[in-house]
């Protein structure tokens, strides 16, 4: 279970977040809304330990651990993963490589054995199957040359591979067609189990009319103003942001 | 007259005839004192039993040295070495090396620990002394040494090659065994006057390799120096010969992951390949000599003259190397291709951190109709690292239709290092095409973060960030060596970043 306390961060010495306070149990999944600039992806870039974003106060544990105090891949190691919403380009860098060193090194961090090629090959097949992705994604660039679609694809196959205690997805509808959107909340939906929670975050509803979370939180200027089951989104859909600010 | 016998002749004939060696030594001392001058250079030609023609070409080349200046045109900054204060031949053996590993620099220990290498073969590669007393085991990459890993099979590997007719042995036996090809090949590609270092070289060196390839044979298998029996130290002056006949191929591997001390500071090699109708050479480097330490002290000098000819009409010549090592490396490995429709390729990796200094890249001479020439280079300066890509492509007059891709790319990491490209090229022919690409980046902080968010250490992200930037390069490495090649470029890097 995520679980965050009065947690307030800065960039450049302007206050982001201005106190935060959320707990997601084991096994739910909840969705944060809210207008650009409100803090959405600086907490998920603080809550995966981003240079650049300074905690000034507040508490953040996953499981019970203290993530705050680790490094990015030590986060990792204990079960943190973040969908990303730009995913970045490694030119040079085949996909199948990148993701066999990420896996292992999760499973290294997690005191797992580490897959030799042939394993590997055999496990991404497999999740590849069932997000309907073809293996031809493995040979190439991690991300290189590869559609908005894909990209948000490739993100989830890691989580697929990765096996996170906690996903934060950061935007993941962003620049998906309809049958893209569909095939990353399958991805999602597919993980959903007592094992396994996530933070969808999203400016609209309509990612979660595929994945129903159990919880919705609204952030507007760096505070939740407001939380909810899942007809907030529809709510917020139909009136916008302003009303519940107003409200708020 | 059999050639051992002729020089067995000649070198009594030199010694009866009473030469002051300048030094109280004999024939039978094992080393020659400090200093460099003709007596020296008659020492070592004595030494190895040359014949008079050999010790003739040493002393032109002394001579020509003598007249010469060191270059510095080249981007490099180092303290003014004395010649005279080296040895240069078998230098007194408890000068060389530590006397166990504890001796030796604990960074290097640590290297090696991260290789895998085993404690025996760290003691070979750290020169401690009395290491190695088995030959050929210690200069074994891993990869190789795990399918070749006993003296008795690299025997049985020299009698295969003997079966094609392939020649493989040192440059000294080859000098005795086979003085027809020595005398018609030895400085037909690199003239002992060819450069300063090249003409140091050609007096004094002592050791190196020999290959020579018959017409239409392919090699059986990579040659690499670990199979040549009695190559237990790589010579301060390594000199280098590999002939392949017509038709013939052959891929040949210097140089060795693991980082190697060496006492000796100064090193230039001279390696000449000769390609002729048809045949094609593929030579592999990995240097990894010592660097010397974060701040910049010890480490090897590497002065290195390297070139090929493509002699023969539609021959080739590769050139790869992944240059990690040394303090400071000079570097051109070139080709001329005289033969028409002969093709020479670069593909290069050099990475410099804490103060190394690299000057490297290629000479591309088109002179035969329709030649072609590709030159991939990737830079990657980290720490005070100053990395420089320097290339000339000339097109002569006669080279119609001749083709040169050129593409150099910079990788900086961190803001001290410097990355520098000074590409030459001169065109003579109105037919032929030169294209030139040139890229510099930087690892930008979203790729890092991105590696970790998915659980690498900054470390880890950097190596798989910089293998992916010499992809291009690394591909065209034998498959163990790749292998090597790329865990050693991440510890070369290793503290660069954060």
């Amino acid at each position: 279970m995520l679980k965050i306390e009065g947690l307030t961060a800065e960039i450049d010495g302007k206050e982001i977040l201005k106190g935060i306070d959320l707990e997601v149990p084991t096994g739910q999944v909840h969705a944060i809304m809210g207008p650009n600039g409100s803090g959405k992806s600086t907490l998920s870039y603080v809550l995966s330990g981003r240079d650049g974003y300074e905690v000034t106060g507040g508490s953040a544990t996953l499981n019970g651990l203290d993530i705050l105090a680790m490094e990015p891949e030590e986060r990792a190691a204990a079960g943190l993963f973040l969908a990303f919403q730009y995913p970045v380009e490694l030119p040079g860098v085949g996909n199948a490589t990148f993701l066999r060193t990420a896996l292992n090194a999760v499973r290294k961090g997690r005191g797992e054995n580490e897959l030799d090629a042939m394993q590997f090959l055999k496990l991404a097949r497999e999740r590849m199957k069932a997000l309907s992705m073809s293996d031809e994604m493995l040979k190439r660039g991690v991300n290189v040359g590869f559609s908005g679609g894909e990209k948000k694809r490739n993100e989830i196959l890691q989580m697929a591979l990765l096996q996170p205690s906690m996903a934060i997805l950061d935007e993941t509808d962003s620049g998906l067609d309809i049958d893209a959107l569909k095939i990353v909340a399958d991805g999602v939906n597919a993980m959903r189990g007592p094992g396994f929670s996530a933070l969808v975050i999203t400016h609209y509803q309509r990612l979660l009319d595929y994945i129903v979370p159990d919880r919705v939180h609204v952030l507007i200027g760096g505070r939740i103003v407001k939380s909810g089951g899942p007809e907030l989104a529809q709510e917020l859909e139909a009136q916008g942001y302003g009303a519940v600010q107003a409200a708020a | 007259m059999p050639a051992v016998t002729e020089t067995i002749e000649t070198v009594q004939a030199a010694t009866e005839s009473g030469y002051k060696w300048g030094f109280e030594t004999d024939i039978e001392m094992e080393f020659a004192p400090k200093g460099l001058n003709e007596d020296i250079v008659r020492f070592i030609s004595a030494k190895k039993n040359e014949p008079a023609w050999l010790l003739e070409w040493r002393l032109r080349a002394f001579a020509l040295w003598k007249t010469m200046a060191e270059p510095r045109w080249a981007a490099v900054k180092y303290p003014p070495i004395d010649y005279q204060d080296s040895y240069y031949y078998a230098a007194p053996k408890e000068k060389v090396g530590p006397k166990s590993l504890d001796e030796v620099d604990p960074e290097l220990l640590k290297t090696y620990a991260k290789l895998g290498i085993p404690l025996r073969e760290q003691e070979i590669l750290a020169g401690v002394e009395g290491a190695g007393s088995t030959p050929a085991a210690g200069r074994m990459p891993i990869a190789v040494d795990a399918v070749f890993d006993s003296v008795s099979v690299a025997t049985s590997y020299k009698e295969r090659l003997a079966k094609d007719g392939v020649i493989f042995c040192s440059i000294s036996e080859a000098v005795q065994e086979h003085p027809e090809l020595i005398k018609k090949y030895l400085g037909s590609v690199v003239p002992q006057g060819d450069n300063f270092f090249a003409a140091l070289n050609s007096a004094v060196f002592t050791d190196g390799s020999f290959v020579y390839i018959p017409k239409g044979v392919r090699c059986p298998m990579e040659l690499s120096t670990y199979f040549r029996i009695n190559a237990k130290s790589t010579g301060q002056f390594e000199r280098t010969l590999i002939i392949a006949d017509e038709g013939s191929q052959v891929s040949y591997l210097e140089g060795c992951t693991a980082p190697m001390r060496d006492e000796n500071q100064l090193h230039a090699a001279v390696v000449e390949l000769v390609a002729m109708d048809d045949a094609s050479i593929k030579y592999s480097t990995v240097q990894n000599w010592y660097p010397g330490d974060a701040e910049g002290k010890g480490g090897i000098y590497n002065f290195v003259t390297k070139r090929g000819a493509c002699r023969g009409a539609r021959s080739k010549i590769s050139w790869t190397q992944v240059e990690t090592g040394s303090a400071i490396t000079w570097k051109y490995p070139s080709c001329i291709l005289q033969g028409e429709e002969s093709v020479g390729e670069f593909y290069s990796v050099a990475i410099t951190n804490n103060y190394q200094q690299a000057d490297t890249g290629t000479k591309m001479f088109h002179i035969g109709p329709r030649t072609k020439s590709t030159i991939v280079s990737k830079g990657i300066s980290a720490g005070h690292g100053q990395n420089t890509y320097r290339g000339l492509v000339r097109i002569g007059a006669k080279a119609a239709g001749a083709r040169n891709f050129t593409q150099c790319d910079s990788l900086l990491i961190g803001d001290l290092c410097g990355a520098h490209t000074v590409p030459y090229i001169e065109n003579r022919c109105a037919t032929a095409k030169v294209e030139h690409e040139a890229t510099t980046s930087r690892i930008a902080e979203d790729q890092l973060f991105y590696c970790r968010q998915r659980g690498l250490t900054q470390e880890e992200a950097v190596g798989l960030i910089v293998n992916g930037f010499c992809r291009e390069v690394l591909k065209e490495l034998p498959m163990e060596f790749a292998v090597e090649a790329q865990k050693l470029l991440q510890i070369s890097l290793e503290g660069s970043v954060g």
